[in-house]
């Protein structure tokens, strides 16, 4: 598998997701600079990691989305390249337009770091083939910005079509949305696109992958993608 | 804008925070009256803050030096070899006042200015902790401080991608004006590339590195604003506004450059900005260093020498850059966006020279600068000691465990959940032990190794004996490091005080500094780093005496981590140390009692040591399956945090009938740890500790979902949980989630 990984100014959990894919699959991933206007030849998926790209000051991920190298991923992605955006990655993904919706300021206003409980909704998708259907899994939230928003339409239309791919569950595995802990609509934690080649996801699976520092539940999601990319 | 150069008056030297024997003494060194600027350059090196006039010679008594010490104090931060090639870089440093002044930013820049610290010296920063105190919970102030200082160290912290990993959070009256807030950061570098700020060299270019300079903080450290009225519209507030995203791009770019080979010298603007990093370039290196302010990239126009030379602003790096290299390592900076000058050159005349506008603003003795700053032997009258507390003389109408419920539902005891879930503890993914632990425990790269770190002190007993409050500051945080299974190997100190000119704060201080040092002694635990950061006070009432301890170990093998949660029902549970039932300024007497009085438990060095050895023996041969040390609140806080922490309960027996149940209780004797043991290894343990001398008593074993003392109505572990978990996000005003 060949994996890039977007550094942006302010990035900063490129290197946990660097860590997480070489861990599973023996190979250390290209890390990409922002100013760069092409992929390296034969990639076959771009990760944008957590961080605060470029100091998001302004709405999160608006400046990152505009950056020279997201030229290449949207082509990338229009190939039906897969693509992962892991916390500010996915805010990035929401204001390229690769993903819809936007994510917006936790309701509480404030920072959580946490471990949050998700329930993968399928595994029919290049992400998730290594869970079972309906699976509880623990990854760590750590984010200000991660309460997902969209009108109601796009909301009906990720429902109907199966593409809300992770989300915040309770303990007894069913959602509440009115205890969710950032405030997400409908739960939600992680989307994917039409195509089922682009997700994104606030919580971080690259930082439960490895038994040392905690639980396993994310490694996984980097299997299964090693897996697809080894098949195809 | 200051339009003109004001004459120098007396008060204008009062001002500065120059006393008029000390501005003598600048007359004699310079043999003429100063100009406006070096009377900035003057005050910004020989305040309390840069100079450590007050504390410098009781200083000198500290311990410094281990085999595993690389670099002691006098850097910016202290350096410990931790094997394979690798050094941790760490130091911790106040940012009292300015969090008084305005929370978020006083406490955002506290974190920046020790990570800039650390990454200054070549580490790249891995862990951040952090020790606070804030006044009572009632104060009017408390609330809006609490919620400031947090939402700043996180905004900084995560922002900048460094995990928070532990520290302290405590309350008392004494900080209702002066809260504190103490910084503290590690960082991995490799051990035969540590970066000093010493210049060698002559002739070679001063580079200016960061973010531009602006008019924050020019009052910095030494003064009152009242007397530059006439700009102090154009001014920013004295208290400097961080950001984070810049401090990201600059510790890329430095850790960049450095590998590139271009750096020869390394200096952080901090306190004193450009005056106190370009002096101690020279200085520590022998030579001169000339500026010209004309290269100064500047964030606002018509800024005067004076003010370029005392701002701090943020975010700032100076550095003599290797013959040749100025090339690279300016492409090096302009890659991330940072602003890069050459703004001077060192020289061979060991002046300090300031140029500005075709202008000699300062011409100084570059070494005198630092070496001649007043140094005094201020007065200091000892502690009183106060008598031991005989339990029998206590008035005590609660149950034992009404009590706990109490104490562990009171603000210092009470989850802190609230705050950490603001810092992003995981990122970095090497956070083997996340806050709540005995001590925050970071891997080193992939393992095995991993750094066990915490902060400590008991405010109480350093009021009450000063000498034995700075004993028990640094066996707190060698017994909280080893609890987790590692070698204590260096501390940081964060000496927090009020007035030094008072002779009992000086003997506070004198006797803190006695205690610390004997046990870093006893202890082999030496002081690397630190900050003295005095006159915290308030209407003439100085802060309790509180001199946190920040210490670093090293674990071996992370695989053989302890952790304090019950791990299963049906195993004993032994209490190792003698338990005196000492209940002198404990956390019972203030909590419950209401009263702070009585003698702080001794410290005996030895003790301790001996048994810190058994229990981090006994850990890595694995025959204990949880471990906690006892502290404040004695055995039954340090039991229910251990329930607490699994879930699981405890039956315990009733406690020997010769003594007053409290006091075996509540007590707070030292030297003491807690460990679970499965049966097949009681013996064993048993025979471990009668080998090594140790006391040791069995207090009960593990198991159900409640609390049993023989003869006392059952706590319920989930009930306990919930008084321990509600007190703060109510008092926040933020409900349960």
């Amino acid at each position: 598998m060949k994996a890039a990984v977007l550094v942006f100014p302010g990035s900063n959990r490129e290197g946990d997701v660097a860590r997480a894919l070489e861990l599973v699959s023996g190979v250390k991933p290209a890390m990409v600079w922002h100013a760069d206007t092409a992929l390296p030849a034969g990639t076959d998926l771009v990760v944008l990691p957590g961080g605060f790209s470029y100091g998001d000051y302004l709405r999160c991920g608006a400046i990152a989305a505009r950056a020279a190298i997201m030229e290449a991923v949207r082509a990338h992605a229009a190939r039906g390249g897969l693509v992962l955006g892991i916390c500010n990655g996915f805010q990035i993904l929401c204001e390229s337009g690769l993903l819809p919706g936007v994510l917006v300021r936790n309701a509480r206003l404030r920072f959580i770091c946490r471990e949050a409980l998700l329930k993968v909704e399928r595994n029919d998708t290049p992400f998730t083939r290594r869970y079972a259907r309906g699976a509880i899994v623990r990854f760590p939230v750590a984010h200000g910005e991660g309460n997902y928003t969209a009108d109601a339409t796009t909301l009906k239309k990720l429902e109907d079509e199966g593409r809300v791919l992770f989300r915040y569950v309770m303990p007894d595995g069913h959602r509440d949305d009115a205890q969710v802990l950032n405030g997400a609509a409908n739960s939600i934690a992680g989307i994917v696109s039409e195509k089922l080649n682009v997700l994104g996801l606030m919580p971080h699976p690259e930082n439960h992958v490895d038994p040392q520092v905690g639980p396993t539940d994310g490694r996984a999601l980097f299997e299964s993608l090693v897996g697809v990319l080894e098949k195809a | 804008m200051i339009p003109s150069e004001p004459k120098i008056t007396p008060e204008l030297v009062a001002e500065h925070g120059l006393k008029p024997d000390e501005y003598e003494r600048i007359l004699k060194l310079i043999g003429r009256e100063p100009t406006f600027t070096e009377l900035g350059i003057f005050s910004a090196m020989w305040n309390e803050h840069c100079s450590y006039k007050s504390s410098r010679l009781h200083l000198r008594g500290l311990p410094t030096k281990a085999p595993w010490v690389i670099q002691g104090p006098g850097e910016n931060a202290g350096v410990i070899d931790i094997g394979d090639g690798k050094a941790a870089v760490f130091k911790m440093e106040s940012h009292n006042h300015p969090s008084y002044i305005e929370p978020h930013q006083g406490a955002a820049t506290g974190v920046g200015g020790i990570l800039r610290d650390v990454f200054t010296m070549g580490a790249r920063p891995i862990a951040a902790l952090n020790a606070l105190r804030f006044g009572d919970p009632k104060h009017p102030r408390t609330r809006h401080l609490l919620a400031g200082v947090v939402s700043g160290i996180g905004s900084y912290g995560n922002s900048f991608g460094v995990p928070t990993v532990g520290g302290l959070v405590g309350f008392h009256t004494r900080y209702d004006g002066n809260n504190l807030v103490n910084a503290m950061a590690v960082g991995l570098a490799d051990a035969d590339k540590i970066f000093y700020a010493k210049a060698t060299g002559v002739g070679l270019p001063v580079v200016y590195l960061g973010s531009k300079t602006g008019r924050d903080g020019i009052h910095g450290a030494t003064m009152a604003s009242a007397e530059f009225g006439e700009g102090a519209e154009e001014k920013r507030p004295t208290v400097q506004v961080g950001d984070p995203f810049a401090e990201k791009l600059l510790l890329e770019a430095c850790l960049e450059i450095m590998e590139a080979g271009c750096v020869v010298a390394i200096q952080d603007m901090g306190a004193a900005g450009l005056t106190c990093s370009a002096v101690e370039m020279g200085a520590k290196g022998d030579l001169g260093i000339e500026l010209d302010l004309d290269k100064l990239p500047c964030r606002e126009t018509g800024m005067s020498a004076y003010e370029m030379m005392l701002s701090e602003s943020q975010e700032r790096m100076l550095m003599v850059i290797a013959p040749g290299k100025e090339d690279e390592a300016e492409a090096i900076f302009r890659k991330w966006g940072l602003d890069f000058a050459i703004v001077g050159y060192t020289t061979d005349t060991l002046r300090f020279v300031v140029k500005h506008k075709g202008e000699i603003k300062a011409d100084l003795p570059i070494k005198e600068l630092g070496d001649e700053a007043p140094l005094y032997d201020r007065p200091w009258v000892e502690t009183p000691k106060q008598q031991r507390i005989d339990p029998a003389s206590l008035d005590i109408t609660a149950t034992v465990p009404g009590a706990l419920e109490r104490l562990i539902g009171s603000p210092d005891f009470a989850s802190k959940r609230w705050i950490w879930e603001q810092y992003d503890y995981l990122i970095l993914n090497n956070t083997a032990q996340r806050p709540g632990g005995d001590a925050a425990v970071v891997r080193v790269e992939n393992g095995p190794k991993a750094l066990a770190m915490s902060c400590d002190v008991t405010p109480r007993y350093c009021e009450a004996d000063p000498f034995e409050g700075g004993k028990q500051a640094v066996a707190e945080a060698w017994r909280n490091i080893t609890a987790v299974g590692a070698k204590p190997l260096a501390l940081t100190d964060n000496l927090n005080f009020g007035n030094p000119e008072k002779p009992e704060i000086m003997g506070q201080l004198v006797g803190c500094l006695r205690g610390i040092g004997a046990a870093a002694l006893a202890l082999d635990f030496p002081v690397v780093s630190g900050n003295v950061s005095l006159y915290n006070e308030t209407n003439g009432r100085g802060i309790l005496p509180t001199p946190t301890i920040g210490g670093v170990g090293l674990l071996d093998d992370i695989e053989k981590m302890a952790t304090l949660d019950f791990k299963a029902g049906g195993e004993t549970i032994l209490v190792l140390g003698a338990t005196t039932g000492w209940l002198g300024q404990s956390a019972f007497l203030s909590e419950i009692l209401d009263r702070e009085d009585g003698a702080p438990p001794p410290v005996d060095l030895d003790l301790e040591r001996r048994t810190g050895d058994l229990v981090r023996a006994l850990i890595n041969d694995g025959l204990v399956t949880a471990v906690h040390d006892v502290s404040d609140g004695g055995l039954l806080v340090a039991l229910a945090e251990m329930a607490l922490a699994s879930g699981i309960g405890a039956t315990l027996a009733a406690p020997p009938p010769e003594m007053n149940p409290f006091a075996f209780w509540f007590g707070e004797d030292q030297a003491r740890y807690i460990v679970t043991v499965e049966n097949s290894a009681k013996a064993l343990v048993a025979r471990r500790a009668e080998l090594a001398g140790i006391p040791f008593a069995k207090l009960g074993t593990t198991g159900g979902d409640r609390l049993n003392i023989a003869g006392e109505r059952p706590i319920v572990v989930d009930a306990l949980r919930e008084r321990h978990e509600a007190w703060l996000p109510i008092y926040m005003g933020a409900g349960l989630m």
